[in-house]
C-alpha cells in the first residue's frame, strides 16, 4: 500500500508537470526533424516525440530523459540488422506504436528492439517488432507495463535466437495482452518477483513459450501456449500462481506442456492441458497445489520424477491421456482426491457421485515404458491391459498407496464450484 | 466369382450368426454412446473391442463357413465354374458381409449419435476401416487354416490359437524382448515386429490418431520418423493392405490342389 | 467320350488309385461297380476335376481336363449326398444352378413336376427330408440336358415311386444318345438300368464289359452272385 500511494503521487505530479511543460515535437520526412535520434536529443523532459508514418532507419537510440515516444500508423524504424533500437536509460518512458523491424543479431551482445535498463514507471505499449534478435529486454526496472504489443521472430534455431520478452532482476511489471511468435523463448524471466503475466499468446517459439528462473511470487493467467518446442517452464521458483492458462499441442520427445523444475508452494489452478507429449512434468516440486484443471489427451498427464512431496490433486479432469499419472518410482508421498479419471472403470453402487472403488493411475505399463522407450509402441494392447490390471489387483512396481479414494462418476464442471 | 460371392453373400444375410454379430455391434454402439454419453470414451474402448473381438470374430466365423459350406462347395465344384472363384467368392462373401455388419452396426448408433460433425469423425472413420481390414485378413488367415485342416475340431482348435498368438501372446513374447534387450537400439526392431503381427499394426495405425502426442515422446530417430510424419499411416496401410492379399494369394493356391 | 489313362491318386497314405486305364464311348449307360473303398467316388471326382490326380490323363471329347473347367458345362453330376446351403430355398438353389451353369433351355418346371416338389420350392433346404432333398439333388442333376450325366449312388433315400420315375428318366435320357455313369451298391437297380459294367477292385479296372460276360467269366447264375463270388475271391 505503502508503494502504491506513492506512485498516485508520482504520477499526478507527473501529469501537472506533462500537462504544464510538456511539448510535443513531431518527426517527419519533411519536418524540421527527420530522425528520431536528434528530436531525442533535443527534447526537454516529459515532451512527446509524435513520429509520423515513414521509414526511419536507425540503431541505437538512446532515451535518456522521461519521455513519450509516440507513432502515428505505425512508422517503421529499420534497424538494417545492425544493433539494438531504442534504448531506455531513464524513468518515465512511454514508447507507443512503432513498427520495428531488422534488429541486428550477434553472438556477444543481445541486442534488442527496445531495452529498459535500471529505470522505473516505463510503459511499452502498441509496439509490433518483426525480424528481431531481443524483442523487449527489460534489465534491473521496476513498476513498468509491457501491453498489446505484437512481437513475430522468424527464429529457427536456439543458439542464434533471442527471446520476445525478457525480464531481468525486475519487479512489480505487468506483461499483459502480448502476443509473441517464433522467437527462442516467448517470455523469459530470470530474478523476477511480483511479476503479472496476463492474457498473452506465446506460440510457436523454438524453446519455451514462457520461462521462469529464479522468479518468486509471480502471477500468470489466462495465457495461451500453444505449439512451442518444449512448453513452459518453471523452474527454481518459489510461490507462483498459475491460473486459467492453456496449454496445447507441445509434441515432442522433450516437449511438455509445463516443466516444474524445483518449485515450491505453488498454485496450479483451472488451467487447460491439452494435446501435449507430457502434461506436467515435474521434478522436485513441494506443496503444489493442483486444483480444478483439465488434462485432455495427453500422452502423459503427469510425469513425476524424482523426489516430489506435499502435493495435492485435486477435482481435477484427467480425460483421454495415454497415460494419467507416471511415477519413476514406487514411492509416493501426494495426495490425489476427488478428480475424475476418464479411465476409471469403477462403479457407484450408492449412487453419491464418487466412485466405490479407489481408482490407481499409474499403470505398470507406463512405468516399463519409463524402463523400455519402445514398448510405447505396445500401448493399448491386450497384452498390456492384463497384465496392468494384474499389476492393479496386486502393485509391485507402481506405488501402492497411490490412488484416489474418492474418484468421481462425472466430469467435474468448474462453474458450479 | 461375382456370382459365387452374389450367393455367399446372399447365403451368410439370411443366416442367424451375421444378425447376432451386427445386432451385437448395434448394442455395443448404443450402449457406449447413449449410457456413457461420452463420444472420446466411446471411440476408446470401441478401438479395443476393433483390436480384440473383430479378428476372433472374423477367424470363428471364417472357420465355420468353410465347414459348413462343405457341401455347397462340393456342388459347386461340378459346376463349369473355376476353383480360384469359387473360394475367393466364398471368402470374400464371409469377409464382406462381416465388414458390413460391423460398419453398419456401429455406423447406425453413431451416426444418430451426430458423429458426422463432431471431431471424433475422423478417429471413428479411421477405426471401422481398420476393423474392415482386420476382418479381411483374419478370415483370409481362417479359410487358410479350414482349408489345411479336414478335421473340423482341429482347424477350429487351430483358429482360436491363432487368435490368442496374435492377440495377446505375440505382444507378450514382443515385450520380453524388449525388455530383455533394453540396452540395444531397439526402434526397427520393435517396427518391424509391429508390422509382422495385423492386431499390432492395426492397433498402432489407430495409435497415430489418438494417442500420438505419447508416441512423439520416445526418442529414437526413426520412430519420430515414423510416427512424426505420414510415413507411418503410408507404412501401416501398404502393410494392411500386404497383409490382406498374402493369405488371400494361399487361399488361391491351395484352393487349386485340393481334393474334394 | 472319356479316356483314362494310367491314373494315379494317393489319399495320405492310401493309394486309392492304382493306374487305372477306361475307356467309355459315347451313349449309353454304364455302372461303376466295386465295394467300399475301391475307388469309384474317387474316379468318378477326377473325372469332374474336383480331386486332382497324382500322375495319369483324363481327356474328355479329346480334351485333356484341368485346363479350363469349361468342359464341365457338358457335364451333369449326381453326388452322393445331397446337402445344400441350408438357408437357400429350393427355388432359390434351382435359379442359382441355373445362373451358374447359364442353361437357357432347363427342364426343371417338368422334372419339379415329376418328382412332386412343388409344394417345397419356397422351403428352405435345411428343413428337408433327405428324401426331398435327393429329390432336389435330382432335379438339379437332370434339368440341363448336358451330354454326359455322372450319378453317384442315385437311389439313396429314394421312396419305390421316385424310384420308379428315377429309372424312367435315366432311360429316356438314354434314349436320347447320352452317355451315362452310373455307381450304385443297388445290383437289383444296376440290372434293370444297364448291361454295361465297370467294376473297380483296389483302385484298378478289373473287369469291363456286359452283365453275361461277367456272368459266364465268373460261371454264377445271376449279377448279384456273379458280383459277390469276384469279392470272394479277391479277398481270398
Amino acid at each position: 500500500m505503502k508503494i502504491n500511494s506513492r506512485h498516485i503521487i508520482t504520477l499526478f505530479v507527473l501529469f501537472l508537470h506533462t500537462a504544464l511543460l510538456a511539448e510535443t515535437i513531431i518527426v517527419c520526412k519533411n519536418c524540421e526533424f527527420t530522425n528520431i535520434q536528434e528530436a531525442v536529443l533535443s527534447a526537454k523532459d516529459f515532451d512527446t516525440i509524435l513520429i509520423k508514418k515513414g521509414t526511419y532507419k536507425e540503431i541505437n537510440i538512446r532515451i535518456d530523459k522521461p519521455l513519450t515516444l509516440l507513432g502515428e500508423n505505425y512508422p517503421v524504424i529499420d534497424g538494417e540488422d545492425k544493433g539494438e533500437i531504442i534504448t531506455i536509460y531513464s524513468d518515465n518512458v512511454t514508447i507507443d506504436g512503432l513498427f520495428i523491424i531488422n534488429v541486428g543479431t550477434s553472438y556477444t551482445s543481445d541486442f534488442a528492439a527496445i531495452r529498459v535498463v535500471k529505470s522505473e514507471n516505463f510503459l511499452i505499449q502498441n509496439v509490433v517488432l518483426e525480424k528481431l534478435f531481443f524483442g523487449i529486454y527489460l534489465e534491473k526496472s521496476n513498476n513498468g507495463r509491457v501491453f498489446h504489443n505484437k512481437i513475430i521472430g522468424d527464429a529457427v534455431e536456439e543458439f542464434n535466437s533471442g527471446n520476445g520478452i525478457q525480464l531481468w532482476y525486475c519487479k512489480n511489471v505487468v506483461v499483459e495482452q502480448n502476443i509473441v511468435q517464433h522467437v527462442r523463448d516467448g517470455i523469459y524471466l530470470e530474478f523476477s518477483d511480483n511479476i503479472t503475466i496476463r492474457k498473452n499468446i506465446s506460440t510457436n517459439n523454438v524453446r519455451y513459450g514462457l520461462h521462469f528462473m529464479f522468479s518468486n511470487h509471480d502471477l500468470y493467467e489466462d495465457n495461451v501456449f500453444e505449439n512451442n518446442g518444449a512448453g513452459v517452464a518453471v523452474m527454481f521458483s518459489k510461490h507462483i500462481k498459475m491460473y486459467n492458462n492453456t496449454f496445447k499441442n507441445n509434441w515432442g520427445t522433450a516437449s511438455f506442456g509445463m516443466l516444474l523444475k524445483e518449485i515450491n508452494d505453488a498454485e496450479i489452478v483451472g488451467n487447460t492441458f491439452e494435446a501435449n507429449t507430457v502434461g506436467i512434468n515435474i521434478e522436485g516440486t513441494n506443496r503444489i497445489m493442483y486444483r480444478n484443471n483439465d488434462f485432455i489427451g495427453n500422452g502423459w498427464a503427469m510425469k513425476v520424477r524424482g523426489a516430489c512431496y506435499g502435493n495435492h490433486f485435486e477435482k481435477n479432469n484427467f480425460l483421454y491421456n495415454s497415460f494419467d499419472i507416471s511415477y519413476n518410482s514406487n514411492i509416493n508421498d501426494n495426495i490425489f482426491k476427488s478428480n475424475y479419471w476418464s479411465n476409471y472403470s469403477g462403479y457407484d453402487l450408492d449412487k453419491d457421485g464418487i466412485g466405490d472403488v479407489p481408482y490407481r493411475p499409474v499403470k505398470l505399463f507406463s512405468y516399463i515404458v519409463n524402463r523400455t522407450p519402445e514398448a510405447i509402441i505396445l500401448l493399448r494392447s491386450l497384452f498390456i491391459d492384463i497384465i496392468d490390471f494384474s499389476e492393479k489387483v496386486s502393485p509391485v512396481f507402481t506405488p501402492a498407496e497411490l490412488m484416489d479414494n474418492q474418484p468421481q462418476m462425472k466430469r467435474i464442471s468448474y462453474d458450479s464450484n | 466369382m461375382l456370382k459365387i460371392l452374389k450367393y455367399s453373400c446372399y447365403d451368410l444375410l439370411r443366416s442367424r450368426w451375421s444378425y447376432v454379430y451386427f445386432a451385437f455391434y448395434l448394442m455395443l454402439g448404443t450402449v457406449l454412446l447413449f449410457l456413457n454419453n461420452d463420444l472420446s470414451k466411446a471411440v476408446i474402448t470401441l478401438m479395443n473391442v476393433i483390436i480384440v473381438l473383430v479378428p476372433l470374430i472374423g477367424t470363428i466365423f471364417g472357420v465355420m463357413y468353410y465347414y459348413n459350406s462343405k457341401e455347397f462347395t462340393e456342388l459347386l465344384l461340378a459346376q463349369p465354374v473355376k476353383r480360384s472363384s469359387i473360394f475367393l467368392g466364398q471368402y470374400l462373401g464371409v469377409a464382406l458381409s462381416l465388414t458390413l455388419s460391423l460398419v453398419v452396426g456401429l455406423g447406425l448408433p453413431f451416426a444418430f449419435y451426430g458423429i458426422f460433425n463432431s471431431a471424433a469423425m475422423s478417429e471413428f472413420t479411421l477405426l471401422l476401416v481398420t476393423g474392415a481390414f482386420l476382418t479381411l485378413i483374419f478370415t483370409a488367415l481362417a479359410y487358410n487354416i479350414a482349408l489345411s485342416n479336414e478335421n473340423k475340431i482341429k482347424g477350429f482348435g487351430y483358429a482360436i490359437l491363432l487368435w490368442l498368438f496374435m492377440a495377446v501372446i505375440y505382444d507378450g513374447v514382443f515385450l520380453m524382448s524388449l525388455i530383455a534387450f533394453e540396452e540395444y537400439p531397439l526402434d526397427k526392431f520393435s517396427l518391424i515386429a509391429t508390422m509382422a503381427n495385423p492386431i499390432d499394426l492395426s492397433r498402432v495405425l489407430i495409435l497415430l490418431k489418438l494417442d500420438i502426442s505419447a508416441l512423439l515422446g520416445y526418442t529414437g530417430a526413426v520412430f519420430q520418423k515414423f510416427f512424426g510424419t505420414n510415413f507411418g499411416i503410408v507404412i501401416s496401410s501398404i502393410m494392411l493392405v500386404i497383409w490382406v492379399l498374402v493369405p488371400t494369394y494361399f487361399i488361391y493356391r491351395k484352393a487349386k490342389k485340393k481334393d474334394f | 467320350m472319356i479316356q483314362i489313362k494310367n491314373l494315379y491318386k494317393k489319399f495320405g497314405k492310401n493309394q486309392v488309385l492304382q493306374g487305372v486305364d477306361l475307356d467309355i464311348e459315347t451313349g449309353g449307360i454304364f455302372a461303376v461297380l466295386g465295394p467300399n473303398g475301391s475307388g469309384k467316388t474317387t474316379l468318378i471326382k477326377c473325372i469332374l476335376g474336383m480331386v486332382i490326380p497324382d500322375s495319369g490323363t483324363i481327356n474328355i471329347n479329346d480334351y485333356p481336363i484341368g485346363k479350363s473347367e469349361e468342359y464341365r458345362r457338358n457335364i451333369d453330376y449326381l453326388p452322393q449326398i445331397a446337402n445344400f446351403p441350408s438357408n437357400l430355398s429350393v427355388e432359390e438353389l434351382i435359379n442359382m444352378i441355373k445362373d451358374l451353369r447359364v442353361i437357357k433351355t432347363a427342364k426343371d418346371k417338368e422334372l419339379i413336376e415329376v418328382f412332386k416338389l412343388a409344394p417345397y420350392l419356397k422351403k428352405k433346404l435345411g428343413n428337408l427330408s433327405g428324401g426331398t432333398k435327393q429329390k432336389v439333388n435330382i432335379v438339379l442333376a437332370f434339368m440341363s440336358d448336358s451330354p454326359l450325366l455322372i450319378l453317384d449312388e442315385p437311389t439313396s433315400g429314394l421312396d419305390p415311386i421316385s424310384l420308379l420315375r428315377l429309372k424312367e428318366l435315366i432311360n429316356s435320357e438314354k434314349e436320347k444318345g447320352k452317355t451315362i455313369l452310373i455307381t450304385s451298391h443297388i445290383m437289383s437297380f444296376v440290372e434293370q438300368v444297364t448291361n454295361d459294367i465297370v467294376f473297380i477292385l483296389e483302385g484298378k479296372i478289373y473287369f469291363k464289359g456286359s452283365i453275361s460276360e461277367l456272368k459266364s467269366k465268373t460261371g454264377q447264375e445271376d449279377f448279384e452272385h456273379a458280383i459277390a463270388s469276384i469279392l470272394q475271391k479277391s479277398y481270398a
